[in-house]
C-alpha cells in the first residue's frame, strides 16, 4: 500500500519530465529493497554452498584432484574409468540397486498393508502410529545402526532365538557375503513407519460409501481393495515411491556403520554413498568423487523422469478432467 | 491368548479382539530389538549373549558408568558438542528460513519468480554434488575440526525444504492481517517479525524439531568435519566405540551408550508426537 502511494507520486512526475537514469535505480531500489534484503542469506547460501560448488564439482568430475597439488585437467578419463574398468564402482552399483529394487517395494508393501489394518481399528490408533512410527525416527542413528550389527552379529539375538526355537544357530549375518546385504534390507524395512503415516492419511480421504456402495453391489474385499483402493491410493503410492527410491539410493549411515566403514564383507554392502565416501575421503580422489557424484544425479534424475513419465498410465488423480 | 479370548465369549465381536491381538503382538516385534539393547544394557558382559529375553534380572547401571568414560574423552564432551550444534542449526534455520519464506510468501520484488523456482530445484539436487567442494571451501577456510561447515550453511538457509514448508504456511495467514498493519504504519522487517512468526507457531516448532532430530543424528557431517576427538558429536563416538569393543568385552557399555544417545530423540517424541505425525503425514519428511 505504501509503495502505491509513492508510485502514485512517481508517475505524476512522470508526466512533466522523464525520470533520469539515478532516479529510475532509486525507484527500483525502494521498490525491490525489501525482498531481496530478506532474500539475502538465502542468496549467500545459493551462489556460495550451492551453484559454484556445483559447479566446481562439475569442473573436478574432468581433473585430478588430490587436495594437495593443484588439480590436473584430465578430460573424459574419469567417466571412462567408471564405466568401463572400475569394477569395484559396477559392484557399488549392483549392490545398490539390489539394495532399493527389494527395500522399497518391501518397505511400501508393509507400509500399505498396516495402514489398511490400522484404518479398520478405530480405537487406539494414535497409540500403534506412534509404535510403528518410532523405528522410523530412531532409525537413521547411529546407535540403531550399532544394534542391528550386534542383533545379527555371531551371537547376537536372531542366533540366540534361533538356537532356542530351532536348536542350531546361523552363521554371523553381518560379515556373510551371501547375507550382508539383507540385514540391511531387513532395516529398511523395519523403517516402515513415515509410508504407513502418509499411506493412512491417503485411506482417510477415500470416500467410505464408495465401499458401502461396492459391498451392495456383491464385491469381496479383495475385489475392493483392487478396484477401489489402489486406484484411488495411485497419487499417495507413487508420491511414495519416488520420496523413498530417492532417499534409498542415498543410504549412506547404516551401511558404513554395519560394514564398519569398509563395505565388507568382500563389497557386499558397498553402497554407491559408501563408495563415493571412501574415493573422496579416504583416498582423496576428489575429483573422481565428483564424477561419482554427477553419475548419482544422473542416475537419481534418470529414475524420478521415468517415474514421472510412466506416472499418467497407471496414476490417477481425482480432479483430473473437471 | 486372544484365541481363547474369542472362545470363551463367542461374540459378535471378535474380530476387533483378533485384529488387536495381532497388531499388538506386531508392535511388540518391532518394539523387540529396542527392548532388547535397553535390557542387555543393564546386562553384565557374560549375560548378553547367551539369554536372548529383553528383561534383565538385575538392575546394573555400571555399565552406562563405566561406558560414559570409556573414551579417552567423555561423553559430556560428546553429549556438549551434539547439543551445541544441533541447537545452533535449530536457531539458523528457523531465522533463514523464515526470512527466506517471508520474503517469497509477502513481498513483491523483480525476478521472484525465478528464484522460487531456483529454491525449488535446489529440494532435487542430491547432496553429494556439492559435497567435495564445499569440503574444499571449508578446508581452505581453515574451519576442519570446528563446528562452522555443520552450523554455517543453516544460517545460509541451504535446507530449502523449510524454506518450501514455510512458504506454504506463510500463504494461508490471511493477508488482510498485514494490510492492516501496513496502514497502521508497519513496514516489512514488523510485519515478518511481530505479526507473521507469532502466528507461525505450529509451521516453526515441525521446522525446529526436524532440525534437531536430523542434525543429532547427522553422521555424514561429523565423519567428514570433525577429525580432534574432543570436538566429536555423539554418533562419532558411538562409532569409535564399536570399533574399539570390536574384540573386546566393551558391548554392555556399547548398549548402554547407543540406548542413551536415543534418549534425546525419543523425548522430543513423546513431547511433540502430535506435530512430527502431521508433519509426516503432509509428505513434508522423509522419515
Amino acid at each position: 500500500m505504501a509503495t502505491t502511494t509513492h508510485e502514485a507520486a512517481l508517475v505524476g512526475r512522470r508526466l512533466v519530465a522523464a525520470p533520469d537514469f539515478g532516479e529510475r535505480i532509486a525507484r527500483s531500489w525502494r521498490r525491490n529493497r525489501a525482498g531481496y534484503l530478506f532474500l539475502t542469506p538465502w542468496l549467500i547460501g545459493f551462489f556460495g554452498l550451492t551453484v559454484g560448488p556445483t559447479i566446481a564439482s562439475l569442473y573436478l568430475s574432468f581433473t585430478d584432484y588430490d587436495l594437495l597439488t593443484p588439480a590436473r585437467w584430465s578430460g573424459l578419463k574419469n567417466y571412462e574409468y567408471a564405466f568401463f574398468r572400475d569394477t569395484r564402482l559396477h559392484q557399488a552399483l549392483s549392490v545398490t540397486f539390489h539394495y532399493v529394487l527389494w527395500s522399497v517395494p518391501l518397505r511400501l508393501t508393509v507400509a500399505l498393508a498396516l495402514a489398511m489394518a490400522l484404518d479398520r481399528a478405530v480405537r487406539g490408533v494414535a497409540f500403534y502410529r506412534a509404535t510403528f512410527y518410532l523405528p522410523s525416527l530412531l532409525g537413521a542413528s547411529v546407535a540403531i545402526a550399532v544394534l542391528w550389527r550386534q542383533i545379527f552379529g555371531g551371537s547376537g539375538l536372531i542366533n540366540q532365538l534361533m538356537e532356542l526355537t530351532l536348536g542350531y544357530s546361523g552363521p554371523s549375518w553381518v560379515t556373510h557375503p551371501s547375507y550382508a546385504l539383507w540385514t540391511l534390507i531387513i532395516l529398511a524395512v523395519w523403517q516402515f513407519g513415515s509410508p504407513m503415516i502418509i499411506f493412512l492419511a491417503g485411506l482417510r480421504q477415500i470416500p467410505q460409501d464408495l465401499y458401502e456402495a461396492s459391498e451392495m453391489d456383491g464385491a469381496g474385499p479383495l475385489r475392493q481393495f483392487f478396484r477401489i483402493t489402489l486406484p484411488l491410493l495411485a497419487p499417495v503410492i507413487f508420491f511414495n515411491l519416488v520420496l523413498q527410491t530417492i532417499e534409498a539410493f542415498k543410504a549412506f549411515t547404516q551401511a558404513f556403520i554395519v560394514s564398519g566403514g569398509t563395505g565388507g564383507p568382500v563389497d557386499s554392502t558397498m553402497f554407491y554413498t559408501l563408495y563415493l565416501y571412501l574415493e573422496a575421503f579416504a583416498n582423496f580422489r576428489m575429483g573422481y568423487a565428483s564424477a561419482l557424484a554427477w553419475l548419482l544425479l544422473i542416475i537419481i534424475g534418470t529414475f524420478t523422469a521415468i517415474a514421472f513419465l510412466t506416472s499418467r498410465y497407471w496414476v490417477y488423480y481425482e480432479d483430473e478432467g473437471r | 491368548m486372544t484365541g481363547a479370548v474369542v472362545a470363551s465369549k463367542r461374540s459378535v465381536r471378535w474380530r476387533p479382539v483378533l485384529r488387536h491381538g495381532l497388531l499388538i503382538a506386531a508392535a511388540f516385534c518391532m518394539l523387540y530389538p529396542l527392548l532388547w539393547m535397553i535390557g542387555s544394557s543393564f546386562k553384565p558382559e557374560s549375560l548378553i549373549f547367551s539369554e536372548p529375553g529383553a528383561l534383565p534380572t538385575s538392575l546394573d547401571l555400571s555399565n552406562y558408568f563405566d561406558g560414559w568414560r570409556a573414551l579417552r574423552v567423555s561423553f559430556t564432551t560428546f553429549y556438549k558438542n551434539s547439543f551445541v550444534v544441533a541447537g545452533l542449526a535449530v536457531i539458523g534455520n528457523l531465522l533463514a528460513c523464515s526470512l527466506t519464506a517471508f520474503a517469497f510468501a509477502r513481498l513483491e520484488f523483480r525476478l521472484k519468480w525465478m528464484w522460487f523456482a531456483l529454491m525449488l530445484g535446489t529440494l532435487m539436487l542430491p547432496y553429494h554434488v556439492t559435497l567435495v567442494p564445499q569440503y574444499i571451501l571449508f578446508l581452505k577456510l581453515g574451519w576442519v575440526n570446528t563446528f562452522l561447515p555443520l552450523v554455517v550453511p543453516k544460517f545460509l538457509a541451504v535446507d530449502a525444504f523449510f524454506i518450501f514448508l514455510m512458504v506454504q504456511f506463510f500463504r494461508g495467514i490471511p493477508r488482510e492481517i498485514d494490510e492492516a498493519a501496513i496502514m497502521d504504519g508497519c513496514g516489512p522487517w514488523r510485519i515478518y517479525w511481530r505479526i507473521m512468526l507469532p502466528l507461525s507457531t505450529p509451521v516453526l516448532a515441525t521446522a525446529a524439531i526436524f532440525s534437531f532430530i536430523w542434525t543429532y543424528d547427522d553422521f555424514l557431517g561429523p565423519l567428514i568435519y570433525l577429525n580432534d576427538m574432543r570436538t566429536w558429536t555423539v554418533p562419532l563416538a558411538l562409532r569409535a566405540f564399536e570399533d574399539s569393543s570390536g574384540g573386546g568385552s566393551l558391548y554392555g557399555e556399547l548398549f548402554a551408550m547407543s540406548a542413551l544417545s536415543l534418549v534425546p530423540v525419543f523425548a522430543v517424541f513423546l513431547a511433540f508426537q502430535r506435530l512430527i505425525i502431521r508433519g509426516v503425514a503432509l509428505g513434508a519428511l522423509k522419515r
